[in-house]
């Protein structure tokens, strides 16, 4: 298939409502390619402190000295030096929704931003290509201590705290999508939430690619503090290009000592998009963190969202949905490491594939020298919903320490003509049947996003289901 | 309302119905009984467009419709609908979301609350256990549970004949008796037909049949009144041999 034609697929998909792209003037766009000059050009646009320009230029040597990764999907497509690695829109981040130039605005309605935030979302933080350009935070979180910055900002405001922490969970030199990340990120979110604070709605950023070809390398730190709480939320949606585009994030999240933190993130990247995100918390002392996941876009999704359960009776937990349709391979699961007594860890995978898909879970449960009594649970479940879809599982297990337990359980299963033709015998039509039977197979992630997302993935499984069956 | 003339049906290549003929009129209770074997839930699964089954010869007319073409889903929206023997599994769906789906199917507006109440009060009525309807349907039910599902579900849709297919099997007798009166107050309301399979005679004690077949080996073998059912109990299957 010629890349004209597969364009012109991928512009008719009508499953993907977000497939248009607005003219935004850009202040400055960096040429393809990545250089030192590049980097340094970035950081003092940005008036960064030496120390971070510092860190860029060794992770810059490092993503240069580490190979490609040959494991998972196929990164061979993806041409590193046609990509833009930084672009700065014209305006400064607004304050407010009035503030915001219509054409941004134009896209973010479409995406249902304003819409989340009539709905009393507690912040809503929009990121448009390179600068955050949209963000509101509701005062009584002002109040209670909460910060919940881009990173850029945060560097600005509170450059110790991101001294301590950036890089510290995950190292800049951690695999080379890090490296690439740690050289040229630019926004993302910088949240903090002080002792015993709770910060009862969750914060909410959105996240847009919209320039051809460029490359959006977030870069996200979450800390909170002893005894808090918080619920962070992530969602994507890029519009169409002609060529593959390039997402790698990376997202640090420390919790603290009795902290409980939740991200949630569902993906839903045009299908030319690679998606490539290293993610991971530091889980403290009876600390708790879940991941709640959901991949439905993009062309390829390498993604592993890690625990290290680093305290006694630390709990870690991953709950995650990947959808792979025609074209796409979701690679993804989740790594949990115990390194202290009694942590416990829970992975529940639920995987469809459809069309030609393929959806793969690859974690990794390690448990070491000392972790006595640590406990760890792992589910995948995979639906395949024809004979052109592929899935597979490569679980991992490293256990050190007797006194462990390890439970694995997997099914594969398709949708059979006994339930199908029991619902239809209810008047339920075979395709409606069919949606139902896997927004049914889907439901004990659905119910943990938010409801917004919640419907966006129910109504995605009607329109993708369409003319499967049959 | 039904009419079936000279059906003849094959599941993999293997003539399982052999020409029957049946008739059942508005407000009717229509018993087929029969040994195991006989064809009695194929003819019911024909009836409901179970594609495992192949029509070769015959045709079924349900309310001057030819129903012999329709899928399932049509069928059951002009009102012919079945309670399953053996109902499947559907993780992750309520009976309330299955029901909703089903009304707003057949073009009914329904609202989900309006709903939620009418299959509290007719779960009930049937003595369902309140926590089941939020449960996944069917998903880890007792074979009782199953059986007053299938009936609930029958009281929400309300079809115009109404399929029992061996209801009666796991059942206990409290459970049978109400099951056979929630049918019996359709029958009365509502003018259903009821054709109740049965391979015992102990639900017709409840649900008094006005016409009685009997089937063997994919034929009708004896039709008639109640004393068909009293005659079986007596003397058993081998009568017809």
């Amino acid at each position: 298939m010629s890349k004209k034609t597969d364009q012109d697929k991928l512009l008719q998909d009508s499953s993907y409502a977000l497939g248009y792209t607005d003219e935004v003037e850009y202040a400055y766009q960096a040429p393809t390619g990545l250089t030192e000059e590049l980097v340094r050009k970035m950081s003092a646009l940005k008036e960064e402190p030496e120390w971070m320009l510092e860190r860029r230029l060794k992770a810059l040597r490092l993503y240069e000295e580490m190979p490609t990764p040959t494991w998972g999907g196929d990164l061979s497509p993806i041409h590193f030096e046609d990509i833009h690695y930084y672009t700065k829109p014209k305006m400064a981040a607004a304050a407010s929704w009035d503030e915001v130039p219509d054409a941004i605005k134009n896209t973010f309605e479409k995406i249902g931003v304003p819409e989340a935030e009539r709905e009393m979302l507690a912040g809503v933080k929009g990121q448009y290509d390179s600068e955050v350009i949209y963000g509101s935070l509701k005062r009584n979180l002002s109040e209670k201590g909460v910060v919940f910055l881009s990173m850029d900002e945060g560097l600005k405001q509170y450059p110790e705290l991101v001294k301590e922490y950036f890089g510290k969970v995950i190292p800049i030199g951690d695999n080379k999508l890090a490296a690439l990340n740690s050289a040229v990120w630019s926004g993302g979110s910088f949240v903090y939430v002080p002792k015993n604070t709770d910060v009862g709605l969750p914060l909410q950023a959105y996240f847009r690619i919209n320039t051809e070809s460029a490359g959006q390398f977030e870069r996200t730190l979450i800390i909170a503090d002893e005894g808090s709480k918080v619920h962070y939320i992530e969602g994507c949606s890029a519009p169409s290009f002609s060529s593959a585009s390039l997402h790698s994030a990376v997202v640090e999240i420390f919790v603290k000592k009795g902290a409980k933190v939740q991200y949630s993130t569902v993906q839903n990247w045009f299908k030319n998009v690679y998606n490539l995100v290293t993610k991971r918390a530091w889980v403290e002392e009876n600390a708790q963190m879940k991941w709640v996941d959901g991949n439905l876009g993009s062309k390829l999704t390498m993604k592993y969202p890690s625990c290290v359960l680093a305290g006694r009776k630390a709990h870690g937990e991953l709950l995650s949905v990947a959808w792979a349709g025609a074209g796409q391979h979701q690679d993804t699961g989740a790594k949990m490491i115990h390194l202290a007594p009694e942590t416990t860890s829970l992975i529940v995978s639920k995987s469809i594939s459809k069309a030609g898909g393929r959806a793969t879970y690859r974690g990794m449960v390690q448990m070491v020298p000392g972790a006595h009594g640590a406990r760890s649970k792992v589910v995948c479940d995979a639906l395949i919903l024809d004979d052109l879809s592929r899935s597979d599982t490569y679980p991992t297990n490293k256990i050190m320490e007797n006194d462990v337990v390890l439970e694995h359980e997997a099914t594969v299963s398709r949708v059979s003509e006994e339930q199908l033709f029991y619902l239809q015998s209810r008047g339920i039509s075979e395709k409606e049947a069919s949606a139902m039977i896997v927004n049914g197979f889907l439901d004990p992630i659905i119910k943990e996003i938010p409801l917004e997302y919640a419907i966006e993935m129910n109504r995605l499984v009607e329109l993708e289901m369409e003319g499967s069956v049959g | 309302m039904l009419k079936i003339t000279n059906l003849k049906v094959k599941i993999e290549e293997k003539e399982i119905l052999k020409g029957i003929d049946l008739e059942i009129s508005p407000g009717e209770v229509l018993a087929l009984m029969g040994p195991n074997g006989s064809g009695k839930s194929s003819l019911a699964n024909t009836l409901i467009g179970n594609p495992k089954y192949e029509v070769i010869e015959g045709e079924m007319v349900f309310e001057g419709k030819n129903i012999g073409e329709m899928k399932p889903e049509e069928r059951a929206q002009i009102g012919v609908m079945m309670a399953f023997q053996y109902p499947m599994a559907i993780p992750g769906v309520t009976i309330r979301e299955m029901l909703l789906a089903s009304l707003r199917a057949k073009g009914l507006t329904v609202s989900a609350l309006d709903l939620k109440k009418k299959i509290a009060d007719e779960a009930d009525k049937l003595h369902v256990e309140p926590g089941l309807l939020n449960r996944s349907l069917n998903e880890g039910f007792s074979g009782g549970e199953k059986k007053k599902m299938e009936i609930l579900q029958m009281r929400i849709l309300s079809p115009k004949l109404l399929i029992l297919d061996e209801v009666d099997s796991g059942l206990d007798i409290d459970a049978l008796a109400l099951i056979a009166k929630n049918v019996q107050e359709m029958v009365k309301e509502n003018k259903m037909s009821v054709l109740v399979i049965t391979h015992y005679q102990r639900l017709l004690k409840y649900l008094q049949p006005d016409k009685v077949m009997v089937m063997k080996n994919g034929l009708v073998v004896d039709r008639g009144g109640k004393e068909i059912v009293d005659n079986l109990e007596k003397e058993g299957y081998k009568i017809y041999e």
